[in-house]
């Protein structure tokens, strides 16, 4: 039904906001859109308040703009930055508690297959470093060990940037943020290689500088989600005000980080793989 | 498992004929369970309340349930909990002492995200020190969560409120969670006569669209549903949001009320309406207060029993109304801090009339002679005291 409940009744149209009638006639819904074509349609993500220069708005701006199925998708998030921006967009968003997050989807997703068996909804979780490996730890390591059908986007900032910029397991070693006055004592948490040990079927880390790449492996998280198991993707999202990134250089720095410890890896399962190929081929028959 | 057929929930809860069976507490609130349709139950384990959670895991495997799942701990269930009822379908799980303190942020949250679920607490000690004893101080956490909060004095309470707390917290009027409390151990793992309505009949399903808030499945509009964190708004319409969202969930609450009357026989029972002195009870310490009132009886003392089956809402009027002539109250219960007690007082005009007590807690017996002590000493009689060796 997803598409129907997103269109007005006729008649009432007119009376809408243009804001929701321009998202109905140029948005993303029931279509598939080109990432690369931002701009030339109508997004589900416009408004925000989030920093000038945060790479963790735009990071969330093409999370929505390659959502594979945006009517029938609900994203969950929980305290910290990203939610600013989550929870102005056009699909249904739950906000939870602390850290709550994988555990809400996990009660969620099965809830909707009772309800729906035979559709497709995707839900999605989009949370912080803080949110997901540190308060939200064990529902995140749990959700993965139950083998939940949905995918979880760690917008990795390294710090508790929206309560003033602490600490958090994600900091790199030795950064000196509030409440670790002496520097970081101990490494980041290898969280792609806990996901994989956990059981996620598709991992993936990256910086996200490549706006194409971005959107094939939110994508390709999301679908494999759909049949096969839980997904994850490790995003660097800096923040450039608790980290003292001029703003004209965030591009910069996500390009050095890649470069330095944010290289891109993916991994699935064979099944996955299989699956992804399948579709390629026959997007290859359709042209 | 029986092909159960869907009745009407008056007819179930009212007028369906009842098969008396001889079973633990724990047992009764699964066979509540059993016939309110229920779609998924999540569980993790806590004695004592672990029981509940694994009769339910059997209905799950004999097909009476879709979905079941032992979670991570309490703080993950009941999110989860309140996941899968924002997507609509109807919930299960149950908890005791410091599960239920360690879920409590998220059954806190419940109320104001209007999750219709329904929660068993049998009640054990709070650590520290570590006992796993039956005590009910865990009850003054959820006395101010918005949550409906039910105390069950025996089996056939459970029961009764369990399987009315699946109608009430889905009522449109209500849409808020329903909690039924009561002692661990001295009810939940013994046993007693409950009379039970057919295992062939059951609820209707939840209606996710029968509801004051749309549920989260991308099948109704609003298409942007925003229901959280108003903080990103403004402060003011933060302030404003929030104020009125929780004014709403304690109306809620309040209008929970009727429905208490309508399948429960009314927040509170009396016995001996003209009786001097009351034993104020709920739970299981109102069943020690009913064997004082028959003891008192025999001895030819006016005494009466006001049991308090809601605590939330809380029946201020009908107690106030309940007491306006008595003498005294007498109010025993099973936790050091004496919630009960503190509730009536603030409810009644007369609240010098109150006995604080007895109280046992720590996993203590409440014999009904500590009641009779205090019986005796509001009407002036006394006893000398027997030493039995």
């Amino acid at each position: 039904m997803g598409l129907r409940y997103v269109q007005p009744a006729p008649g009432f149209k007119e009376y809408l906001p243009k804001d929701y009638v321009d998202l109905i006639d140029f948005g993303p819904f029931g279509k598939e859109v080109d990432v690369q074509h931002l701009g030339d349609f109508k997004e589900i993500l416009e408004e925000h308040p989030m920093c000038a220069g945060c790479w963790m708005a735009y990071f969330v701006r093409v999370f929505y703009a390659s959502l594979p199925n945006p009517e029938d998708t609900i994203v969950l998030g929980t305290a910290g930055c990203a939610r600013l921006a989550l929870s102005q967009a056009a699909v249904p968003f739950i906000y939870g508690n602390y850290g709550d997050t994988n555990a809400v989807a996990s009660g969620l997703t099965r809830a909707l297959k009772i309800r729906f068996p035979d559709k497709t909804k995707d839900v999605v979780v989009v949370a912080g470093d803080g949110g997901l490996m540190d308060i939200g730890f064990s529902m995140t390591m749990h959700s993965w060990f139950r083998k939940e059908k949905f995918t979880t986007i760690m917008v990795d900032n390294e710090v508790y940037g929206n309560t003033g910029g602490q600490e958090s397991g994600m900091s790199p070693k030795g950064v000196q943020l509030k409440m670790a006055p002496k520097g970081k004592k101990f490494e980041k948490i290898p969280a792609t290689e806990l996901a994989k040990q956990a059981g996620c079927v598709y991992v993936v880390k990256l910086s996200p500088t490549s706006v194409k790449r971005t959107a094939k492996v939110i994508r390709r998280a999301i679908l494999a989600a759909r049949h096969f198991g839980p997904t994850f993707i490790h995003a660097y999202t800096s923040c450039n005000i608790e980290y003292s990134i001029p703003t004209e250089e965030v591009l910069k720095d996500a390009r050095e980080r890649e470069k330095k410890d944010f290289g891109f890896e993916e991994y699935m399962t064979d099944e996955v793989r299989e699956f992804f190929e399948e579709i390629e081929k026959k997007k290859e028959v359709k042209k | 498992m029986p092909e159960q057929k869907v009745v009407d929930i008056d007819y179930l809860l009212l007028e369906a004929p009842r098969e008396r069976k001889f079973i633990t507490g724990a047992q009764a609130m699964a066979e509540a369970v059993k016939r309110a349709n229920v779609d998924m139950a999540i569980a993790y384990p806590i004695t004592p309340q672990s029981e509940v959670m694994h009769l339910v895991g059997d209905l799950y495997a004999q097909g009476y349930l879709k979905d079941y799942y032992r979670a991570e701990e309490e703080y993950g269930t009941m999110s989860a909990i309140a996941g899968a009822s924002r997507a609509g379908v109807r919930v299960f799980t149950a908890t005791s002492g410091p599960g239920l303190l360690r879920g409590i942020e998220a059954i806190a949250s419940w109320p104001g995200h209007r999750v219709p679920a329904v929660l068993g607490v049998l009640t054990r000690v709070v650590n520290a020190p570590l006992s796993i004893q039956p005590d009910n101080i865990e009850l003054a956490y959820l006395l101010h969560s918005g949550i409906i909060l039910l105390h069950a004095e025996n089996q056939q309470d459970v029961f009764d409120m369990t399987l009315a707390a699946f109608a009430i917290s889905e009522m449109v009027d209500v849409y808020i969670p329903v909690a039924v409390a009561t002692e661990g151990f001295f009810v939940t793992h013994a046993k007693g006569y409950v009379n039970m309505t057919p295992e062939d009949m059951k609820l209707p399903p939840r209606d996710p669209y029968k509801a004051p808030v749309p549920v989260t499945d991308c099948e109704v509009p609003p298409a942007r549903i925003q229901r959280d964190a108003p903080v990103q708004k403004s402060n003011f319409m933060s302030y404003l949001i929030h104020a009125v969202w929780q004014q709403e969930v304690w109306a809620s609450n309040m209008r929970a009320m009727k429905y208490i009357y309508k399948y429960l026989g009314g927040p509170i029972e009396v016995v001996n309406p003209d009786a001097d002195v009351f034993v104020v009870a709920s739970g299981c310490a109102a069943a020690q207060g009913r064997e004082a009132v028959r003891y008192a009886q025999q001895e030819g003392l006016n005494v009466g029993l006001v049991k308090i089956k809601s605590i939330r809402p809380f029946p201020a009027k009908e107690v106030r109304e309940a007491l306006k002539n008595a003498k005294a109250a007498i109010i025993p219960e099973h936790n050091i801090e004496g919630w009960l007690s503190k509730e009536v007082k603030a409810a009644i005009p007369n609240s010098g009339i109150v006995t604080d007590g007895p109280r046992v807690y720590g996993g203590m017996t409440l014999p009904v002679e500590l009641i009779m002590e205090e019986i005796y000493k509001s009407l002036g009689i006394k006893k000398e005291k027997k030493v039995v060796i």
